[in-house]
């Protein structure tokens, strides 16, 4: 490795301009003549709209327009979709309804927008907006899952009876129902995946800019797939056709999921932009995006283990139900089932699963993909049934999981996935020598003593990254393939640009794809300029989700990098008169192996570009594409162990240690890698004790704000103490898994293990709140 | 519509605002200043903090015509030139940020705490100490690490001063 | 946040006589309340009048048994006046828990008092140490002060100009922080004061904002240490219940949070 190549904790090209507040996010960006849109929306959770009066704001100050939902249909503007086709287990398709960007007779959520005012300022806009007289019936409403799938509950759609969108399942019945026939004993518990609200820390934004002249339309969004938003906002939303619309994704405040969805409002500020004939900006305030970016999670399942009497897995038998809120997102489909229930077999032998999911209509915000989407639903129904069944089964929780880890691979599971590699027992090994997992004992007797309550929780997580296999992921009902695209020009200087389908958003691409390209050709970073975020750049991508960008972006970045080097070692022999085979690349020169002949990179490029003396026949230049389809997802997988204590008194839990040992593969930045640990996590553990969205029978927000919404802080985490132990990915050849998720996915059960071992009883919900923690140690409901 | 007249990042200035315009919006809006962020509307999160006669202040919690006649220093205004605040670079060498939203602030705010504890910190203190800045990237690990290898910096910078 | 007019007075008279002329007037501190609430459009007042910059309004002063924090004094201030920090240093302990290092440079000891928040943490104090609320007017015991939630015995226009604790003999305060706003889930102050009496007030719990807590005074009295406090039980009717903290959740930390501020207080 150089310096600066793979498995170089470089510090990132990237920070310069973030420490000096020199980045740039759409909301810093200024057009002339910009104007600003606020949006009405709807306070009640479901309602018909009867009317709307906008001839009050329309008189105020700096008003230039006021449109509504009706307009947006009368102008044949696209209802928003889902992108992945999902198929009830009775043959039946997913009962999707219509979805307006702005509701013209029926709001079906607290934020829904029904109406926008374009103003000459932000304030104006904001005074407007309140001027706005819009005339609702109210419905009844239908807040949770319970509610929704009560017979006689009020409908949301008239497309899906029951307000059940589908009931869809996986695996073998027949072989789990045998399983658990044979079975010494069986563990049984229902649990709940709490609501969460992705709160990336830049609040969403969008700038839509009409050309009347170019009939062309430029968006700057906060977005982690550009291309994604304009093949949607074109082909299905009828916004702009796709060759006149540039969407532009600059330094963007972080996504988590979040901010792969096409947003109403991108739809509205563009469809209004064309129709003002002014630049408008929309950026959300906190509440807002409290309101109305997607959120993540909140599922209801009910899940049984059958042993043997060696205590080795038989069965596992799953029913979820997920709650969809009042809308199906882009990708929401595919959430609960294909990243989900696919995750089921977990790190374990398990030689039948049945999994059946039942999604729901609900008066709340839409439900989509947050970090981790679905596998950490799966993640911790499985690790807090082995923790359970371990209890039951009264064998140490470790001793358990080791006993059942899968050690051959690859490995097919029962529900679709082929594991192709890992080493679960050296994660586990690691982990336990790093808290001391045999010294605990001790320590809990040593708390006790003290007046508290000392518990120790492993969870020992897998996850499918790398997506995806468009192939498999198209016969799954997918809508789009999942690849990626990646351009490599090689200056006539030498310094080299990438341009990449994947979109940074935090995770630091700018420094870890320049580190592939150091590494392959022998540049330093500060030659290479990584490009991304820009339609009009980039040829196409599929964006950052899903633990993508490395295994799928990066391995197109290495496809394309191949063909460089190819061509300017065809070059390099012709000019140094040697055979092609013969050409080996140091530090930066073609040399001739074997003899003192060389030439600088920089030499190579500008022959190519002058093409004064090429081979015969080889065109000029030295710009390079790949598109990379990857052959399988790839398997992170780590265990996790988290020591702390609970304050008897107060129900507070207090981490003593928490221990990371993840496998991802080859590392190609370990510091930026750690980072992504770190984060993912805090998410993780903010899941477990802090955070959870709630709604009133109304189906009002109760934690509509940082003031009632806990977000992780400073003070209510501890330092985490990572290593890895590693297996390559065979799938790709820079042999690397997938980091960002991981934290995300194998954290939660890790915390709530530990604080049901701490306090002796196992029926704890997330979040573990002080409150709720409390109640469940004094035995009292909460 | 209102005059406010005050010192940003050591330069006299002068703006035209509505009274009900908040620091922040003066800050970013009129004098272009942009790495000051929001990321909330209830005074939690702290990705506007900046430091008002050299103290950090959340500058989406104060009109700025509460900031007349008063010294505010930016993100921008740190660095001598081409030469990082050492909280700057203590941020870029101990990966203290990923997304980069909530560094601004989360540096101003760090700068402060130094100030203001000097070489004492540890790190329950720093961790206490941030409670006013979110960061939804990082899980706050190399923040801390940064803030504690910053003040080392610091503190021998103020002895060679 | 709606059109208002910014006015900075230069001393108290002036502050009450624009008060005077505005039709909706309200007097603006450390802000740290009160522009939140106008940001999300919850207050419109037609004018605002700062006093965080009227000189007469900042500072502390200890003098033999009374410590006087001028109302218009930012909470880190307070925390950090090393002579206050040996008087009560209780007090000094509740400043540096405020909000968060920004709130408290901003914030002031008359803007949280004539606010009333019921899970602001000075009122527990100043009801606990029997304070003094000084106004441009007129002295008002804290036990006349607090009348419920946001709600105070200030008359309209009428300034916090200063506030005097007696120093106690013994005090302390423990709070166990709201997890998402940081307020006082609930907070419980605890004094006893030179001539022998005691007294405890409870933020955060009770419906009608701070409050004396009889029972917990009454065990002190008898015996001042956190183990009198075993056998105290503390009724939920009548205190806040929400998703962080239910009623009878918030009665426990009333006693818990009481018998760690009595081990504070030493």
């Amino acid at each position: 490795m150089g310096v600066e190549g793979i498995g170089a904790s470089v510090v990132r090209k990237e920070d310069r301009r973030f420490i000096t507040g020199k980045g740039r996010y759409v909301d810093d960006i200024k057009l002339m003549g910009m104007t600003f849109a606020q949006f009405v929306r709807s306070p009640h959770a479901h309602a018909r709209v009867k009317g709307i009066d906008t001839s009050a704001a329309m008189k105020m100050p700096g008003v230039i327009a006021v449109l509504t939902g009706q307009q947006i249909v009368d102008d044949k503007i696209g209802n928003l979709i889902c992108g992945w086709a999902i198929t009830s287990k009775d043959g039946s398709p997913m009962k999707m309804g219509a979805w307006p960007a702005m509701a013209p007779e029926t709001v079906r959520f607290v934020g829904q927008a029904v109406a926008v005012v374009i103003a000459e300022t932000k304030n104006q806009a904001r005074d407007a907006a309140e001027a706005v007289v819009v005339n609702y019936e109210e419905l009844p409403a239908v807040p949770d899952i319970r509610a929704a799938i009560k017979p006689g509950a009020p409908q949301l759609h008239p497309e899906a009876p029951g307000n059940v969108i589908f009931d869809w399942t996986l695996g073998d019945e027949a072989a789990v129902d045998a399983a658990f026939a044979k079975a010494a004993n069986v563990v049984t518990f229902e649990l709940a995946n709490n609501r969460l609200v992705p709160n990336a820390m830049e609040p969403r934004s969008a700038i839509a800019d009409y050309n009347e002249a170019e009939e062309h339309f430029t968006l700057y969004t906060t977005s982690q797939n550009p291309h994604v938003a304009r093949l949607v906002l074109s082909a299905f939303y009828n916004v702009a056709p796709e060759h006149k619309l540039r969407v532009i994704a600059p330094d963007v405040g972080g996504g988590f999921g979040s901010k792969i969805y096409i947003y109403p409002e991108e739809m509205v500020c563009l469809w209004a932009s064309k129709k003002t004939g002014r630049p408008i900006k929309w950026t959300g305030d906190r509440s807002e995006s409290f309101l109305t970016d997607m959120h993540g999670r909140d599922h209801i399942s009910k899940a049984e283990m059958a042993f043997d009497k060696d205590n080795k897995i038989l069965g596992l038998r799953v029913k979820t139900h997920a709650n969809f809120g009042a809308y199906m997102s882009l990708f929401s489909s595919a959430v609960p089932t294909y990243l989900y229930a696919t995750l089921l077999s977990g790190q374990y032998n398990i030689p039948a699963i049945h999994a059946e999911v039942i999604t729901v209509y609900t008066n709340t915000t839409p439900v989509d993909a947050y970090r981790g989407a679905g596998r950490p639903e799966a993640s911790y129904l499985v690790e807090r049934m082995m923790e359970t069944a371990a209890r039951q089964l009264k064998v140490d929780p470790a001793e358990l999981r080791k006993k059942n880890f899968i050690t051959q691979f690859p490995y097919q599971t029962p529900v679709i996935m082929a594991y192709d590699a890992g080493d679960f027992h050296a994660s586990i090994d690691a982990a336990m020598k790093a808290i001391d997992y045999a010294g605990f004992p001790a320590r809990k007797a040593k708390a006790k003593a003290e007046g508290k309550l000392r518990g120790i929780g492993v969870s020992c997580y897998i996850e499918a990254c790398g997506i995806a296999p468009s192939k498999a992921v198209g016969s799954l009902g997918a809508g789009v393939g999942l690849w990626e695209s990646a351009e490599i020009r090689v200056n006539p200087v030498g310094t080299i640009e990438v341009l990449t389908g994947s979109h940074s958003h935090g995770q630091g691409h700018e420094t870890t794809f320049a580190q592939l390209v150091s590494e392959r050709l022998g540049v330093p970073i500060s030659q290479v300029q990584i490009v991304h975020g820009d339609t009009d750049k980039v040829q196409f991508g599929m964006g950052t989700y899903g633990s993508r960008s490395l295994a799928v972006g990066g391995t197109a970045i290495v496809k394309a990098m191949e063909k460089v080097e190819s061509k300017a070692k065809k070059i390099a022999a012709h000019l140094l008169e040697a055979s092609e085979g013969d050409i080996v690349i140091e530090n930066g020169e073609f040399k001739v192996a074997g003899t003192d002949k060389s030439l600088a990179l920089p030499m190579v490029a500008l022959a190519a570009y002058t093409a004064h003396n090429l081979p015969e026949g080889m065109e000029p230049g030295l710009k390079e594409t790949a598109f990379y389809d990857p052959t399988n997802f790839t398997f992170p997988a780590g265990a996790y162990i988290c020591e702390l204590e609970v304050d008897p008194g107060t129900g507070k839990t207090t981490f003593v240690n928490f221990v990371a040992a993840d496998d991802f593969g080859r590392l190609i930045n370990p510091m930026i890698v750690e980072g992504q640990v770190h984060g993912g996590l805090a998410q993780g553990i903010g899941q477990a004790l802090l955070e959870g969205a709630v709604y009133d029978e109304n189906g009002q927000l109760v934690t509509a704000s940082f003031m009632d919404y806990t977000m992780p802080r400073a003070d209510d985490l501890p330092s985490f103490k990572l290593s890895h132990t590693t297996t390559l990915c065979p799938g790709n050849p820079l042999g690397v898994k997938g980091c960002g998720e991981a934290g995300a996915i194998g954290a939660s059960a890790a915390v709530i293990n530990a604080i049901t071992d701490a306090i002796g009883n196992n029926r704890l919900e997330m979040p573990a709140t002080p409150d709720r923690v409390w109640h469940v140690i004094n035995g009292k409901a909460a | 519509m209102s005059t406010v007249k005050l010192t940003v990042n050591g330069r006299a200035v002068s703006a035209d605002v509505e009274d009900r315009t908040l620091l922040v919006h003066l800050l970013r809006d009129h004098l272009n200043l942009t790495g000051t962020h929001v990321g909330c509307d209830t005074s939690q999160c702290g990705a506007c903090t900046v430091h008002l006669d050299g103290r950090a202040v959340k500058s989406c919690t104060m009109l700025a015509a509460q900031a007349a006649g008063s010294s505010v220093t930016t993100i921008e205004g740190i660095a001598k030139g081409d030469e990082l605040h050492p909280m700057q670079a203590a941020f870029r060498d101990n990966h203290g940020l990923q997304c980069g939203f909530c560094t601004p602030g989360m540096i101003m705010a760090s700068i402060d705490i130094v100030h203001r504890h000097g070489g004492k910190l540890d790190e329950t203190t720093v961790r206490h100490e941030l409670e006013g800045n979110i960061c939804r990237c990082t899980g706050y690990h190399n923040i801390v690490k940064a803030v504690l290898d910053a003040a080392g910096h610091m503190k021998v910078a103020q002895a060679a001063e | 946040m709606y059109q208002t007019t910014y006015h900075r007075p230069s001393s108290v008279d002036e502050a009450v006589a624009l008060f005077g002329k505005g039709n909706d007037a309200k007097y603006l501190s450390g802000g740290q309340t009160l522009i939140p609430v106008m940001k999300q459009r919850l207050a419109s007042p037609s004018d605002v009048i700062d006093l965080a910059r009227i000189k007469e309004l900042i500072g502390v002063d200890v003098s033999g048994d009374t410590v006087t924090i001028k109302a218009a004094t930012p909470h880190y201030e307070v925390a950090q006046n090393s002579a206050l920090q040996k008087a009560i240093p209780a007090l000094a302990h509740l400043a540096s828990h405020i909000g968060d290092p920004a709130v408290r440079h901003r914030g002031t000891i008359g803007g949280s008092l004539a606010n009333n928040d019921p899970s602001a943490d000075y009122p527990s104090a100043v009801l606990a140490l029997g304070a003094t609320i000084k106004t441009n007017k007129r002295s008002i015991a804290a036990d006349d002060f607090f009348k419920g939630l946001f709600a105070t015995a200030l008359e309209d226009g009428e300034i916090i100009t200063a506030v005097a604790f007696p120093v106690p003999a013994k005090a302390g305060y423990a709070k166990f922080p709201h997890p998402a706003s940081r307020f006082a889930l609930t907070g419980v102050f605890v004094a006893k004061t030179r001539s022998g009496d005691v007294r405890v007030a409870a933020t955060g719990a009770s419906q009608n904002g701070v409050m004396r807590v009889a029972a917990i005074e009454a065990a002190l009295k008898a015996n001042w240490s956190a183990s009198a406090l075993a056998n105290v039980t503390i009724a939920a009717s009548g205190l806040m219940s929400d998703i962080h903290g239910s009623a009878d959740y918030r009665a426990n930390l009333i006693k818990v949070m009481a018998e760690r501020a009595v081990t504070a207080a030493g």
